[in-house]
């Protein structure tokens, strides 16, 4: 929630930008830092894919140079806009490399204005956190979650929307 | 009772284990691994069977596209000089469909491997049919092969180390354990690990 309102913080500056609008000695608005990225080690991402409420939580591993990736994100984006009232959340796990969080990262959910809830998982021991997260992961981007209470569903695999969908529906009924 | 109840565990432990080794498809350890054909970079055709003094191999699939494997590619590098004259060579796969990762095409492999001086060769695996037999889903994703009179057998599966960002801060380098352990006629310590990869791409 915090970071739609920097988002649209972001694109009200971004309409006043106009150079010439800008009278002198004022200080321009640092647009690259409008928001912070929460970043998690496997420790701290654990209870996020974890939660125990009565949601149904889709959890999607991702990353911006990840082109399959990419390519199902709006689907995600579009589980959430259409379940959300369900009591589905979408979490959106990003695995892209510190040092792209201000160069790749931040720009890409800036000019898609992602809705769903980022997060960014830092941690290097994979051999520790891929069989954590699930037994028959083999570490394969992109990967995806789908749990509520006890029923939880692991897939390494990417998505058209009518089979998330599907997926989705069979954590409702 | 209590005996009873600790067998079901047992039970269930062993059962979910042989489950979780049984879906990925591919080779366990213990396997024979296929030789194969396949058009390394100077054209030319490279099968394992070349390598008529190799003690084994460190198969890596492989690719120019996905930033896991541009992060090893160094490491791959350093891999091949450490064991390829101590008769375990690097042999690199590249196993994604060219048509939808065009930067991993025959061209981009040789450019690729001429900038970073691969010491090895770096094989297209023309039609995707090598990696599904070995099991691969991603690259880097490594398998090291000992040859033995029945073939080459899969000894080790999995990540070249524990840390794809950094190499100086890797604590276990998983491969080369693997490969030591072999020289020395020991049994390797860790057979499987995991590795974050990008999925290989198909059509």
């Amino acid at each position: 929630m915090k970071r739609l309102l920097l988002i649209i913080l972001f694109i009200s500056f971004s309409c006043k930008e106009s150079p010439k609008e800008v009278p002198e000695g004022t200080v321009q608005p640092e647009i690259a830092s409008t928001f912070d990225l929460e970043i998690y080690n496997y420790d701290g991402l654990k209870p996020l894919i974890n939660k125990t409420d009565d949601k149904v939580h889709v959890v999607n591993f991702w990353a911006t140079w990840c082109a399959p990736c990419i390519k199902e994100l709006p689907h995600f984006e579009k589980v959430k806009a259409e379940y959300e009232a369900k009591d589905v959340e979408v979490l959106l796990v990003s695995l892209d490399f510190p040092r792209q969080y201000e160069t790749k990262l931040k720009p890409f959910i800036e000019e898609n204005q992602i809705q769903s809830e980022i997060v960014c998982f830092d941690d290097v021991d994979q051999n520790r956190w891929i069989p954590a997260i699930d037994s028959t992961w083999s570490g394969a981007l992109p990967a995806t979650i789908i749990y509520k209470g006890n029923k939880r569903q692991f897939y390494e695999k990417s998505f058209t929307y009518e089979e998330l969908e599907k997926e989705v529906q069979q954590f409702l009924n | 009772m209590k005996s009873l109840r600790v067998l079901a565990v047992l039970i269930c432990f062993v059962s979910l284990t042989a489950f979780t080794i049984t879906t990925d498809g591919g080779y366990d350890i213990g396997d024979v691994a296929t030789d194969f054909s396949l058009e390394n970079i100077d054209g030319k055709k490279v099968s394992l069977a070349d390598y008529k003094t190799a003690k084994g191999f460190i198969v890596i699939f492989t690719c120019n596209t996905c930033p896991y494997a541009v992060a090893y590619e160094d490491r791959i590098v350093d891999l091949d000089k450490k064991y390829a004259s101590k008769g375990y060579p690097v042999i690199a796969i590249m196993p994604n469909d060219t048509d939808v990762k065009p930067g991993d095409n025959m061209q981009a492999m040789k450019a690729r491997a001429k900038a970073k001086g691969f010491t090895f060769p770096y094989l297209m695996d023309e039609g995707q049919k090598v990696y599904p037999q070995y099991g691969a889903t991603k690259t880097p994703h490594v398998y090291i092969l000992e040859k033995s009179t029945e073939g080459n057998i899969v000894k080790y599966i999995g990540a070249i180390d524990d840390n794809y960002k950094d190499a100086a801060a890797v604590k276990t380098k998983y491969a080369e354990n693997a490969v030591d352990a072999l020289l020395a006629g020991k049994e390797i310590e860790q057979k499987t690990t995991r590795a974050i990869g990008c999925s290989i791409k198909t059509k």
